[in-house]
């Protein structure tokens, strides 16, 4: 155990980078779970991954694989929009099946692909630099003032859909731009923290803080407050009992998710 | 002065379900659609709205008019932190003039109102939005007495300030208590 290591100011990129993906991916997950499409994410991420590995195989930048794959799969994704619920969930179920298939072909096929998609699976959040940090918060620039433009159409054309059309307004123009921005986000954060704490991150914050926010504003602010504050206890702990950050994160998230649901649970019984 | 004019109008999904209709709406007016289950009511709103296919006919709207359309689907709102203040404001229906025993519920969440304060709600949300033509489909469901007749007094204030309104609904008392005018419906035609 080194505590000293959490005051190293090589670990101060790393951090930051994990914080602003800590915040922006639970406000992205708190849309997509009103929309019932949280295995979206996981399939993005999945994509993703297999995106960036596929450009390296080709010799394109990493940088370009991995969002033009997410990108792919929201375009996919969109072509299942009037689809019934458990069609584009069967649709999502196999995006995340064929990126992950890619993904592991590549990696056994190639040998330096398989370190690399190891790290894109796990996570490299301690190797992430400056250059990172200023990439990811370039999308946190970009993706909080679309959210905020977004949200009231999302909610709209969720809540009162025919409403929504009859104002002559289209439903899968807004939710494809929804889709790239959320693909976009996630083909950046699973290059910096990994498939899973991307989609932990995506998933678990805004169900935990659900059941306690009185308001939709709230629950945003408890969702992302959550994240940042699972990462900053993750990224501590797996640093000082070194250990690898992803999994860290995602059973600290797992821990929270679980003990919301139980707490809320409680909470009911004892109302009732 | 007109808002909404169908003539000849049928309407449907794959084939005519309704029609040919003629129909017209005019500011301040609160017209009724009557017709006995599967006459087309509801198909005919979705017409007006421009959701289903029309087969024949045609529909003007009045330039620059905006409309409003509650339909009987009900969004399923279990577990999503949304409340009742920022749901009108989704719609841009302002929370003033709602009776009491739901404007003192404003703030909280929609999953803890009940089946009628939801349903008013909702109501309130597409009768109450920027809107010259406003669309009713079975409004009274899951309302109380209390609730339809706040219904009935909001109907009738919305149409006093100038919008058109038009309305399907069962409660045969209702219509004739609100609607200044109603239209028969029996169905598409036979070719």
């Amino acid at each position: 155990m080194n505590v000293e290591l959490l005051f190293d100011p090589l670990f101060l990129w790393p951090c930051l980078t994990g914080m602003v993906f800590a915040l922006l991916l639970p406000l992205c997950g708190a849309y997509l779970r009103l929309r019932g499409e949280w295995l979206a994410a996981l399939s993005y991420a999945q994509m993703a991954a297999a995106g960036g590995l596929g450009a390296m195989a080709l010799g394109w930048p990493l940088a370009l694989g991995g969002p033009a794959a997410a990108f792919l799969a929201a375009g996919v994704k969109n072509v299942f929009e009037e689809a019934a619920e458990s069609v584009r969930g069967a649709a999502y179920a196999m995006l995340l099946l064929a990126g992950w298939g890619v993904a592991v072909l590549l990696a056994a096929n190639l040998p330096l692909a398989e370190r690399l998609g190891h790290a894109l699976s796990d996570g490299q959040l301690y190797f992430t630099d400056q250059g990172h940090f200023f990439a990811a918060l370039g999308a946190l620039a970009v993706a909080l003032p679309a959210l905020a433009g977004l949200s009231r159409p999302l909610l709209l054309s969720h809540f009162y859909p025919d409403f929504y059309r009859a104002r002559g307004r289209s439903a899968r123009r807004l939710h494809l731009a929804f889709d790239l921005l959320v693909a976009g986000v996630l083909a950046l954060a699973t290059t910096g923290i990994g498939v899973m704490a991307a989609f932990a991150l995506v998933f678990i914050p805004p169900l935990a803080a659900a059941p306690w926010a009185g308001s939709w504003r709230r629950a945003l602010v408890l969702g992302g407050g959550l994240g940042v504050f699972a990462h900053l206890l993750a990224f501590a702990l797996a640093l000082v009992l070194d250990q690898p950050y992803g999994p860290v994160l995602a059973l600290l998230l797992v821990a929270l998710g679980a003990g919301s649901a139980l707490l809320a649970q409680g909470h009911s019984r004892i109302a009732k | 002065m007109m808002l909404l004019q169908a003539t000849g109008l049928v309407a449907g999904y794959g084939r005519p379900v309704v029609g040919p209709v003629d129909i017209a709406l005019h500011r301040g007016e609160v017209l009724g659609l009557a017709g006995p289950n599967g006459a087309g009511k509801s198909t005919l709103l979705a017409a007006l709205a421009g959701s289903v296919r029309c087969f024949a006919g045609s529909i003007l709207r009045a330039p620059g008019v905006a409309l409003s359309w509650q339909t009987q689907r009900q969004p399923a709102v279990a577990g999503i932190p949304l409340n009742g203040r920022e749901l009108l404001a989704l719609t841009g229906a302002a929370p003033a003039g709602l009776p009491p025993w739901l404007a003192s519920r404003l703030e909280e969440r929609l999953d803890r109102l009940s089946g009628g304060q939801l349903q008013f709600l909702h109501l309130w949300a597409c009768l109450q939005a920027p809107a010259e033509v406003i669309l009713l489909d079975e409004p009274t469901n899951n309302l109380d007495p209390d609730g339809v007749a706040a219904l009935a007094a909001a109907i009738a204030q919305r149409a006093a300030a100038g919008a058109g309104i038009l309305l399907v609904s069962h409660d045969e008392r209702f219509v004739t208590a609100t609607c200044q005018r109603q239209v028969l419906l029996k169905g598409a035609a036979e070719s």
